[in-house]
């Protein structure tokens, strides 16, 4: 089957999925690392006042998923644009 | 005017609104039932995707939990926002390009499979009217307590109004009006939370307040003083293992929830698929990372007012008086000292679950019972802001409930009327057939989650665990494994789905066994350190283990399967593709 496939879709997905790849490697490392595991020793440190773990956690690793899907939206748009699969 | 006759006229503008709507955009084909006609721009979906993700529980109740948690409120915070980035990247572009109606549609399809689609089918049934229960409920408890209704009053006139724009509009009138209510519930939010903010540290945006003041700090002090741990301490009421599979199960749980992934069918194309998701965790955030804000901040001026001052002067605070009448709040002398004391553990013993007023606790000092509604509920009067904002938020709390509820209902009656009746037992119904069976299968629906609202089993807070861990260990890995792995075949995915929902049901019905089935203590405490909320997280895996090595074992997917894709990889044609 791959054989069969035109190569210039199979780059297509290629590079969605080290796309998602490398976005969802940041996803887990402040959801789970940042936030999480590390949320202790990160609130030694301060954001203004509040401590760095916890806002993480509250606050932060939120806007990060906020922005993580705008980026994957606007990368998409060149890909799809860069391999004329756009509508 | 009244805070009762604001409330009446608030309510009743904002019922009429999304009456109006819900007429407006009635439909006459089930593509407009079903999928909105799919020209819902993405601003627009967003907006409906909050809303309908938004429910009674994250309004009103969601901060007051935060409150009591302190940092580990972030299971939630994070772990019903994180999903959406699972849904964006990986389930939403691919499942609009499908371009069919429901999640057994895709499911069915992908695996050539009949039983895959009658799972599939079942398992949204059962998550949609766990859920739906919560949120009948939800109205009935706004109506009781800002307009001294029944409960089974306000169920009632919550079944009309959804019923009345989801059986004449489908999911384009749902739509419209999740979209006018996300307006509603956002408003009704804000104002009090930016009003609280401004009131304790003299900055008007809760977000920045809580940066920029020593907020944090000053609210650690007290806690350390009262004998709690600090606020912002993590792991107090949680090992740090099940801290993490929560947050991992309710993200997975929510990229996998049905009444989600449907509003993702109705955007014109696979672009507007990815920004609606994009604009739907921006308007969701708005309010997760306003709740936390809120949590501390009203958590502070609570114990403030009202720890070490003499208990005279406390009752005669109009909403300590207000509040204490309906039972969210209750305070109790009980070393004598004539002043109120707040110290950790339960101010009154428990029976069935509830506080029991007549029977202080005395193993420990505290003397205030606060149930969690009471930081949303209390903070316009705390405040001491105008009545017509108490009356907005009655009408953001039944706006949160209603949409929650009709986005559920349109997920349930599809499972039904589409897949059950149409794919599976009559395919050669004709349309007018079809999208008559689609409007009478909301009426069960209605009536079963109207039963549950006024007549809640004991165990619905119990069961939500269950939603998403269904979802996360059932759903999610079968449409994740039919977009990203084109040798999964039906023999995989059936024996992953089965072994994944098998384990978590098996499991939580361990875990909760006292609630389910009545025994004096769960036959099994957690599964090395995970409890019933996360463990959707360990049955999701094992889906995806099993999956994969079935699949290998067994012959691949037919030519026309691969072949399908290979389509659903590819934006181009989605507009097209609609019209079978």
């Amino acid at each position: 089957m791959r054989s069969r496939e035109p190569t210039p879709l199979r780059a297509y997905w290629r590079a969605n999925v080290r796309l998602i790849a490398t976005l969802l490697s940041i996803w887990f490392l402040v959801a789970y690392g940042v936030s999480i595991l590390l949320a202790e020793p990160l609130n030694r440190f301060r954001l203004g006042e509040v401590p760095l773990g916890f806002w993480f956690a509250q606050q932060g690793s939120i806007y990060v998923f906020i922005l993580l899907i705008w980026i994957y939206a606007w990368r998409m748009d060149k890909l799809d644009q860069q391999y004329d699969v756009h509508e | 005017m009244t805070v009762e006759q604001w409330t009446y006229l608030v309510v009743g503008l904002s019922f009429a609104l999304y009456l109006y709507i819900g007429y407006a955009s009635r439909v006459r084909d089930t593509k407009g039932f079903y999928v909105a006609g799919r020209g819902v721009p993405p601003v627009a979906n967003g907006a409906a995707t909050a809303a309908d993700w938004m429910s009674a529980a994250s309004f009103i109740s969601m901060a007051g939990l935060i409150a009591v948690l302190g940092y580990d409120g972030a299971i939630y915070l994070m772990g019903w926002t994180g999903g959406y980035v699972l849904l964006a990247l990986l389930l939403a572009p691919y499942l609009r390009k499908y371009a069919r109606f429901t999640v057994p549609d895709f499911v069915g399809d992908r695996y050539a499979s009949n039983a895959a689609r009658v799972l599939a089918a079942l398992a949204t049934i059962f998550v949609s009217l766990v859920y739906v229960a919560g949120q009948m409920r939800g109205i009935g408890i706004v109506f009781s307590r800002f307009l001294e209704l029944e409960i089974a009053q306000g169920v009632l006139i919550g079944v009309a109004v959804v019923g009345f724009f989801a059986i004449l509009g489908g999911m384009k009138g749902v739509t419209w009006t999740q979209a006018a209510q996300y307006a509603v519930l956002i408003i009704a939010y804000l104002i009090p939370a930016i009003a609280i903010a401004y009131l304790v540290v003299g900055i008007p945006i809760p977000q920045i307040a809580l940066v920029s003041s020593d907020i944090s700090e000053r609210l650690n002090q007290i806690q350390t003083q009262l004998g709690f741990a600090e606020y912002t301490q993590p792991f107090q009421s949680k090992p740090m293992i099940d801290v993490l599979a929560i947050t991992a199960a309710l993200m997975v749980g929510t990229a996998g929830l049905p009444h989600v992934i449907i509003r993702f069918y109705t955007t014109p194309d696979v672009r507007s698929a990815r920004y609606s998701a994009f604009w739907a965790l921006v308007f969701i955030g708005l309010l997760y990372t306003t709740a936390p804000a809120l949590a501390i901040f009203a958590r502070y001026n609570l114990i403030q007012t009202l720890h070490d001052k003499p208990i005279e002067q406390v009752t005669q605070i109009d909403w300590v008086a207000k509040w204490e009448q309906t039972g969210l709040l209750k305070i109790v002398d009980k070393n004598g000292d004539g002043r109120v004391q707040f110290a950790k553990g339960k101010a009154f013993l428990e029976k069935g679950g509830k506080p029991d007023f007549s029977q202080p606790d005395f193993s420990n000092p505290n003397e205030v019972y606060l149930d969690n509604d009471i930081i949303v509920l209390s903070t316009p009067e705390v405040a001491q802001l105008a009545p017509f904002v108490i009356a907005l938020l009655a009408a953001g709390g039944l706006a949160a409930a209603l949409s929650t509820a009709s986005g559920l209902l349109i997920a349930m009656s599809s499972a039904v009327a589409h897949d059950l009746y149409y794919r599976v037992f009559n395919p050669r119904a004709p349309e007018r057939l079809r999208l008559l069976v689609g409007r009478v299968m909301m009426i069960p629906a209605l009536a079963v989650a109207a039963y549950l609202g006024i007549n809640p089993p004991g165990f619905v807070a119990q069961v939500v665990a269950f939603a998403f861990g269904l979802a996360a260990s059932g759903l999610f890995p079968a449409i994740l494994l039919g977009i990203f792995d084109p040798r999964m075949n039906k023999q995989g995915a059936i024996a992953g789905m089965v072994v994944g929902l098998g384990f978590t049901t098996v499991m939580i019905g361990l875990m909760r066994a006292p609630q389910l089935f009545g025994t004096p203590d769960p036959l099994l405490k957690d599964f090395f350190g995970i409890s019933a909320e996360g463990i959707g997280i360990v049955g999701m895996a094992l889906n995806l283990i099993v999956a994969l090595i079935v699949s290998r074992l067994t012959p691949p997917p037919p030519e026309h399967i691969r072949e399908m894709v290979e389509s659903i990889r590819v934006p181009r044609g989605a507009g097209q593709a609609l019209e079978e």
